[in-house]
């Protein structure tokens, strides 16, 4: 009940501001919290990052091993994501097995990794229908500051970028970098009383009625979306948070995620 | 089955369609006798049957709401409704459709009439054929007027992807597998988006212009929803006029 009575004034606070063209902590509606990206945090994963966006942290590993490739696709690799959003990060998560929102949130940046063939499946075949490289994505939230969405992202390809294949540990050759031929970054809007606003706060987040997630690659193109949340957008309003998703993805892209 | 050479030739789609051309559509309304409201509806060669029970009490109780009723959705796929047998019960993937399905129908239930209570959305794939989110939440609008339950408008769903650098509305099966991309999207009939997803690969032109063609597949099907709960529901109102 206390959480519904500070929501209900949260929402006032918010949206006052919104009005004089303000946001809580003192951004443009445009503007990004401060990001920083660590990569290679975990030494026995093959590949990882820690990501901070604002008040969020978590980190990301990426381990990679050798399996059977799924009939359909014997020539092939396998990418798995997987996130959990675990008691530690928040008052408002619970132990157990992932709930429809860590679920969306894995099931949006595997979309982004797999459809912007970001990474070279075909390369990750070691003997065609017998043996190729699965890599497994795991997002292990820390810290939930709002917009676990663009962190998780933006540290599941930092983590691929810099992750290698354990070649020489399964015997079959030379360690090699993961075969990496895009970077697809999310960027993640609210709407809040007509007005949208990227990278949304703890607060911003709790309060919105709806997110966009946009995943744009290097060639400005499309390669995910997800609309989330309970009220609806209206076709200026998409169209509108396509194009600067698209703008702030290079921006991020160009800063934290250079080769 | 492989890859076919070409998914669209001459303009013209595998299935004989045009590239804005929507599959065959047939809707029944109230064909469950339990359920407080129900559709089946056929999308191609999607067979969906949608069931709604509510508003009825909360369980488990902690789940109510002092101020509103809470939406429950559950999207299921029957395991004989595909190729490969699936595994029954909830998978990542009908855990994820469920949940922006539901989102897609909240919008236009008045929740606020009733507070403390649920209203439960099913929704059976009986077969599948590309397009289930899409044909189920067509089926759960209609369910839920069905029941009664006071809604500002319908919901219509229908999908838009890329086969071939062609925009094309609907993808059947082979489209959606062999595709470039996917996109469903749900709709009220003034043109608020209450689903937006998308996967695969489209420039921004591509997306603007697929929206648009969405919209329209959207507005088709909202006229077939419209007209099958009259069908049903004119004929009561006919008699009691008669009398």
């Amino acid at each position: 009940m206390s959480n519904e009575i500070m929501s209900e004034l949260r929402k006032d606070y918010i949206y006052n501001l919104m009005i004089k063209g303000e946001r809580e902590d003192g951004r443009k509606f445009d503007e990004y919290r401060e990001i920083t990206i660590d990569t290679n945090v975990i030494e026995k994963a093959e590949g990882s990052a820690r990501v901070k966006l604002g008040d969020t942290h978590l980190v990301v590993g990426v381990k990679i091993q050798t399996g059977t490739p799924f009939p359909d696709t014997p020539d092939q690799g396998v990418i798995i994501t997987n996130l959990e959003l675990i008691p530690l990060a928040s008052p408002v998560f619970e132990s157990g097995p992932p709930r429809e929102d860590a679920i969306e949130l894995a099931r949006v940046v595997d979309r982004g990794i797999r459809e912007s063939e970001s990474i070279d499946l075909s390369k990750l075949c070691i003997t065609p229908g017998e043996k190729v490289w699965m890599v497994f994505i795991d997002v292990h939230v820390l810290d939930d500051g709002g917009n676990i969405m663009d962190a998780a992202s933006l540290g599941a390809i930092a983590a691929l970028m810099t992750a290698k294949l354990p070649a020489q540990r399964f015997g079959v050759g030379e360690d090699t970098p993961v075969p990496m031929r895009d970077v697809p970054v999310a960027v993640t809007a609210v709407e809040i009383g007509g007005t949208i606003m990227l990278d949304p706060s703890l607060n911003e987040q709790s309060i919105a009625g709806t997110k966009l997630t946009v995943i744009s690659n290097q060639d400005g193109g499309l390669s995910g979306m997800q609309k989330s949340g309970v009220l609806p957008l209206t076709t200026e309003q998409i169209n509108y948070i396509v194009d600067i998703s698209i703008e702030k993805a290079k921006e991020l892209r160009e800063k934290f995620l250079e080769i | 089955m492989v890859k076919p050479e070409k998914l669209i030739e001459n303009g013209i789609r595998l299935d004989g369609r045009k590239p804005d051309e929507i599959r065959p559509i047939k809707i029944k309304v109230g064909v469950l006798n339990r359920a407080d409201g129900s559709c089946y509806f056929e999308f191609g060669g999607n067979k969906v049957i949608a069931a709604v029970y509510g508003p009825r009490e909360v369980h488990p109780r902690h789940m109510q709401k002092s101020n509103s009723a809470v939406v429950r959705y559950r999207y299921n796929m029957a395991s004989f409704s595909v190729e490969d047998r699936k595994r029954p019960g909830p998978d990542r993937r009908s855990i994820e459709v469920s949940k922006v399905s539901r989102e897609a129908l909240e919008p236009v239930i008045f929740q606020e009439y009733f507070p403390r209570s649920a209203i439960d959305i099913f929704v059976e794939v009986l077969q599948a054929d590309a397009g289930t989110r899409t044909a189920g939440i067509n089926a759960a609008s209609i369910a839920l007027a069905d029941a009664g339950i006071p809604m500002k408008s319908l919901v219509s769903a229908c999908a838009v992807g890329k086969v071939d650098d062609t925009l094309v509305l609907d993808l059947n099966k082979d489209e959606d597998n062999y595709g470039q991309a996917d996109m469903p999207i749900a709709m009220t009939p003034d043109g608020n988006i209450t689903l937006l997803q998308m996967d695969g690969h489209l420039t921004r032109e591509e997306f603007k212009e697929g929206l648009e063609m969405a919209k329209k597949g959207c507005l088709m099907i909202a006229e077939m929803q419209r007209a099958a709960l009259l069908e049903k529901y004119s004929s009561l109102i006919e008699g009691e006029v008669n009398e």
